[in-house]
């Protein structure tokens, strides 16, 4: 089955190539403030947004400015949908009567969509009225993406801005990102979801009697239009408790690519966008390079992991090889309508970015299957990434690497022309130490803790997986989750919340502090003795950087999860 | 102090005292000053702590696993500790050759009409000395009265000797530097403590070295990833805990130590140090890391031409006669006009000379020879001799001259001097009485290897700018000889420093290179960087 692999993964790989041209420069327009053939229709809006908020979108603002907009911006959205969650049985659009959110869950709730992290807790279709989903979950849906976008865009105009003090206008880029970018793209693939069979009503369920004769109910709701900016603004956020397995999300084979490519294109889209603010194409090809070399590696180890099955049940007499009639390899928990290739593809490609929506459960994974999904999220969620934070995380990398590479040629690190000096790498460091810092305290908490290992549902090594794949999930802002946590308690509540804020807003500080440290430097021609940014000696360096830094960083703690239990595997035992 | 000579690695007297210093530096307050290798000596002292309790317990295969990783870690310290000592104790021994050259030194002191000897370490500003050929200059001065020829190789490593005289832009000498004809009396300008010298001693003893800028950022990458570390294997003790293992301190010490950057973080200060000896062993004289960092930075080089392309003089290459005139005759002729040319240019045409037709300089002191000395009115400086009047200089002052005693110019002079000029020479009009004789081709000769280090540079990203006062004819055929990238003629010190903002305004860091002679003595830094 070795064809199919690299036939599915060819056509999605080039499909996103395609994809994601067009699409970065088109917000390079968009940025920029160029006409688009949008504009008859959004300008309008545009203006009356500004009028009515009072925005001066001709005002630009410092990094800090920009980024206590961000943050205001941010806090008041968590609130609202806290106020939304806990009031639901007394507002309209609650069919099912659903009854408030409980504080900690709402808390955790409302950190999480407001983090573009959306872990859920909950289950959709038992917990939420669909205004709380659409009003709530489906807003923080669209202005947490466009909000990292917006980041982004700021933190590449602090790299590619000579002598300037300003990154933009906050307001302006969030408007923009969400009007021109998610807007149109999500109107399309919408329509096209709901002609493939996805729902979109505002319904009471639907009550059906099954072939043996029991009742089922059957959840409706605005489900097309969710699933459209959850993949597009890796949110990841079902609208049923199963995700993207569940049929009303993701029917057909079709969708299930659609969908994958929803997840990579912006984040793929946005290293154009850089490479054509910058004035130099191939910088923001060298990036695309980096990541999408990155998620090839990742992908052919999960499928590898996965089609390779289980060896004890091999030895048990199970067939697990593929066949015309079936999958083989690890099905457990994975849909039968997807097999191991599109299974491990989507984890792969959902956890490389900050999505986190699944069609297949990770927790049921064998463990070197379910370690890709947990390195790709230790990395940092910069292959592709998630919109916006991809990027400027995987700027900060390069950042480390031209600084590691200066030394070695004995030149001042560049990065586009700017020197790279002591302020720059103070905030880099920031920005990579409150990474495993918010992931390894709070599990090392946890694992002592009675709370934290009353959620773990397998015993042993898988256990601690289901922890650290937690904690991790929570500080890159994935959402995905190892299932076998029961994750609805207060400890985890409070604990996974408090960490998804950490995880968005104190790593974006240092990085826009990065981008207004770097603003206000002139920028060097390059010449003959400047270290390229644009080639592949970069490119292989880049990647030499991330995996290695990610690798000192969470193999210790890998080991003792699914390394060990991939090994214990081996010699027969199972958790 | 010529022959300073590189110190051998082993030197039993620098690898004691180094062994000592390292022994010093175990001190916290000392370490502290670098994270990493504090973090390597605080773990080391707790897992001694833990083996002492153990060993008192009497846990002895516990103690003996703990005893040889508290052996590494100490080790790992003291082997940093040792590197920095070491590569300090050669800074000391080299800057100890220095001092002793500054106190050894004897200055004859001018005391009124005699002069006494006094060591050079009391001399004060303004205190005038007498130098004479063979003796070391005792301080840093200008030079009063005298012109002396000075082999400045200890400060400039151009092995070459300069010409100082008093008066003009040639009058500064430096302390430590060897008059090697003649003699000069040097008014001191530095007191003790402040001269060059002493700044060169503080440089290579490392005592006032700062961090560079590189250097804190890359401090801060290793301190940054040290907490990363730290918190790995701090976690690592619950992770442990919940798969029933209890991991002993000396353990994730152990690892903590393979993880932080340990080799790094501890040979920094020692690789600074060893660098700037090292540079100083070259002749070169870095007066601050920074400035070293800097000189990496380089995008644009300008350089002057006289001087640091070229060697300062210009020298005779050939003379080309006009009409029926034998080249040896002109030949002859030149050399008799610049027997008392005491100029290199004139020097130089004596050598020719001597070397193409082996004529010999004669002893003009019988023959009733009258020397006319260059003046800049005049223009052309020769002899009187017997009846004849020979005369070199420039073309209009040489065909006017001729004019003057009847004769005419030869319809092919103009040609001819247009060549010269064209390659980059300088024609110089030899006449004798009213006939013209030929033309002197003086050239510009370029330093030896200037080529090839011009390329060199350019392999490191650098471009090469020169700078000449020269026409642009004269200025483009050096700048192809030299193989520069570009070049700036008939420039003045104004347009200097219209280029340097130009590039600066590129965003690019350019460095100067000349002996400041025409620089209204601006600076006496053979090589300056601005940003």
């Amino acid at each position: 089955m070795l064809a199919n692999a690299v036939i599915q993964v060819g056509i999605f790989s080039v499909l996103v190539t395609a994809i994601s041209v067009p699409l970065g420069l088109y917000m390079a327009r968009v940025f920029a403030g160029e006409p688009t053939r949008l504009d008859p229709i959004l300008k309008p809006v545009e203006r009356a947004i500004y009028r009515v908020c009072g925005v001066h979108p001709r005002t630009e603002q410092t990094w800090i400015e920009y980024a206590i907009s961000m943050l205001l911006f941010s806090a008041v959205g968590m609130l609202l949908l806290y106020g939304l969650e806990r009031l639901q049985q007394f507002l309209p659009f609650n069919p099912q009567h659903m009854s408030a959110v409980a504080p900690d869950l709402a808390f955790n709730t409302a950190a999480s969509f407001t983090t573009n992290t959306n872990w859920q807790a909950y289950g959709g279709e038992s917990t939420m009225s669909y205004l709380t989903q659409m009003a709530g979950l489906a807003y923080h849906n669209f202005v947490s993406a466009a909000a990292g976008i917006a980041v982004a865009i700021a933190v590449i105009r602090g790299f590619v801005r000579r002598s300037a003090t300003t990154l933009g206008n906050f307001w302006v880029d969030l408007t923009r990102a969400t009007l021109w970018v998610l807007m149109p793209i999500c109107f399309v693939l919408t329509l096209v979801l709901v002609w493939q069979g996805v729902p979109d009503n505002l319904s009471a369920y639907t009550q059906v009697k099954t072939l043996e004769g029991a009742t089922q109910t059957i959840a409706q709701g605005p489900v097309a239009s969710q699933e459209t900016i959850k993949e597009l603004g890796t949110n990841g956020g079902g609208f049923f408790n199963a995700n993207s397995a569940h049929p009303y999300e993701n029917p057909t084979p079709l969708t299930n690519l659609l969908e994958m490519l929803a997840i990579f294109a912006i984040g793929a889209g946005l290293t154009h966008t850089f490479g054509a603010m910058a004035g130099d194409r191939r910088q923001g090809w060298a990036l695309f390079a980096t990541m999408g070399l990155l998620f090839l590696m990742g992908a052919s180890a999960a499928i590898w992991a996965e089609q390779r099955g289980n060896p004890q049940f091999a030895a048990a007499g199970i067939n697990q090889t593929a066949s015309a009639s079936q999958s083989g390899g690890n099905m457990e928990g994975k849909e039968v309508r997807y097999g191991i290739v599109n299974s491990a593809l989507w984890a792969t490609v959902t956890t490389d970015t900050s999505c986190g929506a699944v069609n297949s459960m990770h927790d049921s994974y064998t463990p070197l299957g379910g370690l890709v999904p947990l390195v790709n999220m230790q990395i940092g969620e910069i292959i592709f990434g998630g919109v916006g934070s991809g990027l400027y995380g995987m700027l900060v990398m390069a950042v480390l690497s031209v600084f590691i590479a200066g030394l070695m040629v004995g030149r001042t690190p560049e990065y586009l022309g700017k020197k790279i000096e002591g302020r720059e790498m103070k905030l880099a460091m920031l920005f990579i130490l409150i990474f495993p810092a918010v992931i390894l305290i709070p599990a090392a908490v946890a694992i002592v803790s009675k709370a934290g290992l009353a959620g773990i549902s397998n015993p042993g090594p898988h256990g601690f997986s289901q922890i650290l794949y937690a904690y991790t999930e929570a500080s890159a802002n994935n959402g995905s989750a190892f299932a076998g946590l029961s994750a609805n308690t207060p400890f985890y509540n409070w604990s996974l919340g408090t960490v998804m804020l950490f995880g968005r807003f104190m790593m974006k500080i240092p990085v826009l502090a990065l981008a207004g440290s770097l603003v206000g430097k002139k920028a060097a021609p390059p010449s003959a003795g400047t270290f390229p940014t644009n080639g592949v000696i970069f490119v292989i360096l880049l990647i030499g950087v991330i995996l290695i830094v990610a690798a000192l960083t969470f193999f210790p703690a890998d080991a003792l999860g699914p390394i060990v239990e991939h090994l214990a595997m081996m010699k027969g035992k199972l958790y | 102090m010529a022959e300073r000579k590189a110190t051998a690695l082993w030197d039993a007297k620098i690898v004691k005292v180094a062994f000592n210093d390292s022994l010093r530096k175990f001190d916290p307050r000392i370490q502290a000053r670098n994270p990493v290798m504090f973090v390597v000596e605080v773990t080391a002292l707790a897992v001694t702590i833990i083996l002492g309790r153990d060993f008192v317990e009497g846990r002895m295969a516990l103690a003996g696993f703990e005893f040889q990783i508290a052996i590494w870690l100490w080790f790992t310290v003291g082997f940093a500790n040792f590197a920095e000592a070491m590569a300090e104790g050669r800074g000391k021994a080299q800057a100890e050759t220095l001092r002793r050259t500054r106190t050894e030194t004897q200055a004859k002191l001018i005391d009124g009409a005699a002069t006494k000897l006094v060591p050079a370490t009391q001399l004060r500003r303004g205190d005038v000395v007498l130098v004479e050929a063979g003796d070391v200059i005792p301080g840093d001065g200008e030079i009063v009265e005298g012109v002396a020829a000075v082999n400045e190789a200890a400060i400039t490593g151009e092995s070459a000797p300069v010409i100082r005289e008093s008066g003009g832009d040639r009058s500064a000498v430096t302390g430590g530097t060897t008059v090697i004809s003649d003699w000069i009396k040097v008014r001191i300008t530095a007191n003790p403590g402040e001269t060059f010298l002493d700044r060169m001693i503080a440089l290579v003893e490392g005592a006032h070295r700062q961090k560079t800028p590189n250097e804190i950022a890359l401090s801060i990458l290793l301190a940054g990833l040290t907490i990363i570390f730290m918190l790995v294997c701090i976690s690592l003790y619950p992770f442990a805990l919940y798969g029933g293992t209890s991991l002993s301190m000396p353990v994730l010490v152990a690892l903590l130590v393979c993880l932080i950057p340990t080799t790094i973080g501890g040979l920094l200060s020692a690789i600074g140090i060893a660098g700037m000896d090292r540079l100083v062993q070259h002749n070169v004289l870095a007066m601050s890391g920074r400035a070293v960092e800097a000189a990496g930075d380089v995008d644009t080089l300008l350089l002057d031409k006289t001087g640091t392309i070229t060697l300062g003089n210009r020298m005779a290459t050939e003379f080309i006669p006009v009409l029926d005139v034998r080249e040896e005759d002109l030949a002859d002729a030149a050399q008799l006009a610049s027997l008392a040319d005491e100029t290199p240019e004139g020097r130089s045409i004596v050598v020719l000379a001597k070397r193409q037709y082996n004529l010999r300089g004669r002893d003009l002191a019988e023959k009733d020879a009258h020397f006319i000395a260059f003046s800049a009115q005049t223009r052309m400086s020769g002899v009187d001799l017997g009846g004849r009047q020979i005369r070199k200089g420039a073309t209009d002052e040489a065909v006017k001259f001729a004019a003057e005693h009847g004769g005419k110019a030869p319809a092919e002079l103009p040609g001819i001097v247009e060549r010269i000029a064209k390659n980059g020479g300088t024609p110089l009009v030899v006449v004798d009485g009213a006939h013209i004789l030929g033309v002197i081709h003086l050239k510009d000769i370029i330093k030896e290897g200037i080529r090839e280090r011009f390329e060199r540079l350019r392999a490191m990203g650098m471009r090469t700018v020169m700078i000449t006062g020269d026409n642009p004819l004269t200025a483009a055929a050096i700048a192809y000889e030299a193989g520069v990238d570009d070049f700036r003629a008939e420039a003045t010190p104004e347009t200097k420093l219209r280029l340097i903002r130009e590039e600066q305004a590129q965003g690019k860091l350019v460095a100067m290179i000349g002996d400041g002679t025409n620089d209204h003595r601006r600076s006496r830094r053979p090589t300056s960087v601005s940003r």
